[in-house]
């Protein structure tokens, strides 16, 4: 077989959703050679692309946009910066050498990069892996598949009468756009006692959704054989079960970072979030391979992956000017109901993480949770916040309570106080 | 599809209508179409290969395990032989993984000498006896407590879709008549010595009928009269866990084989997954093809023992197969059903439970071999080969290991369309979705489009390509049809 061809460039970006775009934004200008976004699509823009709503772009560009706007938007100024966008060019593994294969109709390459940014994002996990069982007719599908079909698709034939599992942000997305196809919602199903998600459901309620949700509620079965005819709901308390009928099932939410350049090139994983482990420069345990975005923590909003890819642009420079090996750090470790965290890595010397905020996951709802930060038997730091953690959504723990953290000491708990 | 001639009464007859397109039928329809025979091989659902053969583990069984002196032993090591041969000639993938029994417990290490015993009655002579530390040696994620095992290194895994799908091609190519969504639905004997098949899309005749019909061979066996055996279906689910979960699974983890049946596995797949299963439940409906919460939870306790590391990667797919077992006399008859009634013109070949991917060529040597011997003067049926035989068709490689085209330089710069990648998760391009839409035996629907080209099979189940690869398959439906 013909070897492929042989490219090399200064900086290759992984994905050129939110986080992607914005770091080939801020790198361009200040990069001696090319910066180039490789993304799979036929167009640059990640998820917000088939996102059509507003509620885009607070945090980066300081005002409200439709999740296809802000797509352009960011494809626009990564182009103005002066990066090179590749689209349906997928990224399909690394060469020994460490190189980026690269699948395009222009043909199949090798790519050296002076430095990897991977911003893969998430997806959300569809039937097989939340282990519903029952036969398999047509009608079950995530919210990423719903959208690309009423959005870029342009279809309206996706069903009747819905059932949506999940009541976090994106669920509530899913119902507009099953609106939007003419299709009800009968019914949200939450795992928790409270639903996730509590802005988009006063938005909701504005828009005139006035969906009910079943809280501490499972989806055990889906019926029908061709097409969906109904499922099979479990009560997470009683065990009492019931059946509703539904010709659509839509499975929102529980991401999982897609992370599987970040496996085959051999990288440290978190073992909850299943994204990269990376430090608060966004550097991950290989050198010159840096993450962003929603392959971190699954799932914030794209404006904080876009404010990710700015991040990471400091420290890229830095390794393209002069690879230097990091430092040894300490492992920052969430302890229940906190589930993951990310950055994971403090080192000397490094920035604060993007925003000045770490991210967590937590599994119970708590209003006002003090967090305490355990370093070698020590409290170090404990605060008050006054926003709640809440499954379904990101809780984010300010960086400055790290910094009476030894750089040198042992691994770091984070934890919330007992009430 | 040549309709007419199949319900047209006063057509021609076929000289021989296959019932059934599963593996079986299409091995039989493919052998009989290289002689100068006229075969109709009619499938009441919409593809070839939607019913039992599409859910298996696609384990091409070296016969070890058979047992010894059953026309199932015999077939099963010569349909090895054959499909080995035939997947050379047209591209099924084949990976010759090998296989471990693996003893869990001091009783299952006694019993692997018997093993070791019973497949060389079966004439297999490769295995060996090896110790727990080569066990762990070759298979180091296996679960703690593994006490020895027993290789079978000719145990390969393969692809299910594509054999039964080449199959098919082949008998079209060689002049079958392929009629698809045509169930039977009555047999009426004629007085010319014909056969007339009632079906769901009109009436087929021919002068000799073949029951294929898997799961449903009883009951068509009995609209010839017949009382002689009950399908009794048996359940097996089998979990399907992410590529990236393959270099846990080098080889096929087999258990020692009790007398509840083969008992749970772990193989690699041919698509470079992993598989857990399958269970083993006795069912009444023959169409309970769905997962259950027994299913699941039994797979997830074994699988914990097994290979508990394969429990903390992402499951991309589950499903449950209906394994077509026969009762006789109300109870299990564990060989294949092999009868060729000639009065009434009519073969039956039921009984193929858990072996018919290995065996679906020796099946075809063996029914027309049976066809022959009786004579063209008794059974009117000359099947001697044609010399003008069409090559073998050439599939293309749904197989891991081996090249695909978004990594082959050469196909993407003859054609663009090799290099875009639609389904990114099994990386499957335009170039051969387009191909499979203009193929011989083309998809009727997403199941179909998926069984021929892994289409939507991967880890995110059209998160990201569903609506695309849906606009693909309708368009190329479309276009397939021509102007209304
Ligand atoms: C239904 C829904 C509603 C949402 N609503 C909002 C909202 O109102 N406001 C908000 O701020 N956020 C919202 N979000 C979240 C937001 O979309 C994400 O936070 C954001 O898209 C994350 O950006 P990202 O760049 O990390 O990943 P993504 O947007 O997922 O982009 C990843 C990109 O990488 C590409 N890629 C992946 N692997 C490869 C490869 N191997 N080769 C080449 N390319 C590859 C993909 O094609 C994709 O373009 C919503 C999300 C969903 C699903
Ligand atoms: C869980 C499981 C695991 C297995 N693993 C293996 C393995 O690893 N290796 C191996 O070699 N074998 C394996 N098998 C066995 C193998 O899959 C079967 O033996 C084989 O598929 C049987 O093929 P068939 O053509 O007889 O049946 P089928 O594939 O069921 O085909 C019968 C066809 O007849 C059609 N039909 C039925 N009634 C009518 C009618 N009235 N009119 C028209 N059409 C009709 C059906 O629609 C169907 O398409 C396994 C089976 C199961 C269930």
């Amino acid at each position: 077989m013909t070897a492929p061809r042989h490219e090399h460039v200064a900086v290759a970006v992984v994905g050129g959703g939110p986080a992607g775009l914005a770091a080939a934004a801020a790198l361009a200008p200040h990069v001696d050679g090319e910066v180039r976004v490789l993304d799979r699509e036929a167009e640059t823009g990640g998820i917000p692309r088939h996102s059509d709503h507003t509620g885009y772009g607070l945090r980066d560009l300081h005002r409200l946009l439709t999740g296809p706007a802000y797509a352009r938007r960011l494809t626009d100024r990564a182009l103005a910066a002066g990066a090179v966008l590749r689209t349906c060019a997928t990224v399909t593994g690394w060469t020994p050498d460490g190189h980026l294969e690269v699948t395009a109709p222009a043909g199949r390459s090798t790519l050296a990069a002076g430095a990897v940014v991977l911003a893969t994002g998430a997806r959300e996990r569809p039937r097989p892996a939340r282990m519903i069982t029952g036969d398999r007719p047509a009608g079950v599908l995530t919210t990423g598949q719903l959208q690309n079909l009423v959005h870029l698709h342009h279809r309206r034939d996706v069903g009747a009468r819905a059932v949506v599992v999940g009541a976090e942000l994106v669920s509530w997305s899913a119902v507009l756009t099953l609106r939007e196809a003419g299709c009800r919602t009968a019914l949200l199903v939450s795992a928790h006692a409270v639903p996730e998600a509590a802005a988009p459901v006063r938005l909701a309620a504005r828009l005139g959704l006035r969906t009910p949700v079943a809280t501490r509620t499972r989806l055990v079965a889906v019926e029908g054989r061709d097409r969906v005819e109904a499922v099979v709901l479990e009560h997470l308390g009683t065990g009492a079960r019931r059946r509703v009928a539904c010709d659509t099932v839509v499975l929102t939410g529980d991401w999982v970072p897609d992370h599987e350049l970040a496996r085959l090139g051999g990288l440290d994983l978190d073992p909850v979030s299943r994204g990269p482990v990376v430090d608060t420069a966004l550097r991950t345990s290989r050198p010159g391979v840096f993450a962003v975005g929603n392959l971190l923590h699954p799932v914030d909003t794209a404006d904080v992956a876009a404010l990710d890819g700015r991040h990471v642009a400091a420290a890229v420079r830095r390794h393209l000017a002069a690879p230097v090996p990091a430092a040894a750090g300490v492992r920052l470790v969430p302890q229940a109901p906190l589930r993951w965290v990310a950055p994971q890595l403090l080192r000397a010397g490094d920035p604060a993480p993007p925003r000045g905020r770490l991210l967590l996951r937590c599994d119970e709802t708590v209003t006002a949770p003090v967090v305490e930060v355990v370093q070698d038997g020590l409290v170090v730091a404990r605060r008050r916040l006054p926003w709640a953690a809440a499954p379904g959504r990101v809780f984010r723990v300010p960086s400055a309570l790290l910094s009476d953290v030894r750089r040198d000491g042992g691994d770091v708990t984070l934890r919330l106080a007992p009430r | 599809m040549s309709r007419s001639s199949a319900t047209d009464p006063a057509g021609a007859p076929y000289d021989v209508a296959v019932v059934g397109a599963g593996l079986v039928g299409a091995a039989i329809a493919r052998a009989l179409a290289g002689a100068h025979l006229r075969v109709a091989l009619v499938e009441g659902r919409a593809d070839v290969g939607d019913g039992t053969s599409k859910a298996n583990t696609a384990i091409l069984h070296t016969g070890f395990d058979a047992k010894p002196g059953t026309l199932e032993s015999r077939l099963v090591a010569r349909g090895y032989t054959l499909l080995s041969q035939y997947a050379r000639d047209t591209g099924i993938p084949v990976e010759p993984t090998g296989a471990t029994l693996v003893a869990w417990t001091d009783e299952e290490l006694a019993t692997l000498p018997s093993s070791a015993d019973k497949a060389s009655r079966n004439g297999y002579d490769a295995c060996e006896l090896v110790d727990a530390e080569e066990v762990y040696r070759t298979m180091p994620a296996l679960g703690p407590g593994a006490l020895g095992g027993l290789t079978v290194p000719g145990e390969s895994i393969t692809c299910t879709w594509t054999t039964n799908l080449a199959l098919a091609t082949d008998a079209v190519r060689r002049g079958a008549d392929l009629l698809r969504r045509h169930e039977v639905t009555g047999v009426r004997p004629g007085l010319d010595g014909t056969t007339t098949l009632d079906t769901t899309a009109g009436e087929v005749r021919a002068r000799w009928v073949v029951n294929a019909a898997g799961l449903g061979a009883d009951v068509l066996d009995r609209r010839f009269g017949h009382d002689r055996f009950r399908v009794v279906p048996r359940r097996g689910e089998l979990l399907v866990y992410d590529k990236l979960a393959r270099p846990l699974a080098p080889r096929i983890v087999l258990p020692v084989p009790s007398k509840v049946g083969k008992g749970v596995l772990v193989s690699p797949t041919i698509y470079g997954n992993v598989m857990l299963g399958p269970t083993a439940q006795d069912l009444d409906d023959r169409t309970a093809t769905g997962t259950s919460e027994d299913g699941f939870a039994f797979l997830l306790e074994k699988g914990a023992r097994i290979m508990p590391a394969l429990l903390d990667e992402e499951v991309t797919a589950s499903y449950a197969g209906l394994r077509a077992a026969v009762h006789v006399d109300g109870a299990l008859f564990e060989d294949y059903l092999v009868d060729v009634d000639a009065a009434q013109r009519y073969v039956l070949v039921g009984g193929i439970r858990s072996t018919g991917l290995t065996a679906c060529l020796a099946l075809a040597e063996h029914v027309t071999g049976l066809l022959a011997a009786a004579g063209p003067g008794s059974t009117g049926l000359d099947l001697a080969p044609r010399p003008d035989l069409p090559a073998a068709v050439a599939m293309p490689n749904l197989g891991e290991a081996f090249g695909r085209p978004f990594a082959d330089v050469d196909a993407i710069d003859r054609d663009p369309e090799y290099g875009r990648v639609v389904c990114f998760c099994e990386r499957v391009t335009a170039g051969e979705i387009r191909d499979a839409l203009a193929s011989t035996v083309p998809p009727a629907d997403l199941d179909g489009l998926r069984r021929r080209t892994r289409a939507m099979n991967g880890r995110c189940q059209g998160f990201y390509c569903g609506a695309e690869v849906g606009a693909r398959l309708e368009q190329g439906i479309v276009d397939r049809s021509g102007p209304a």
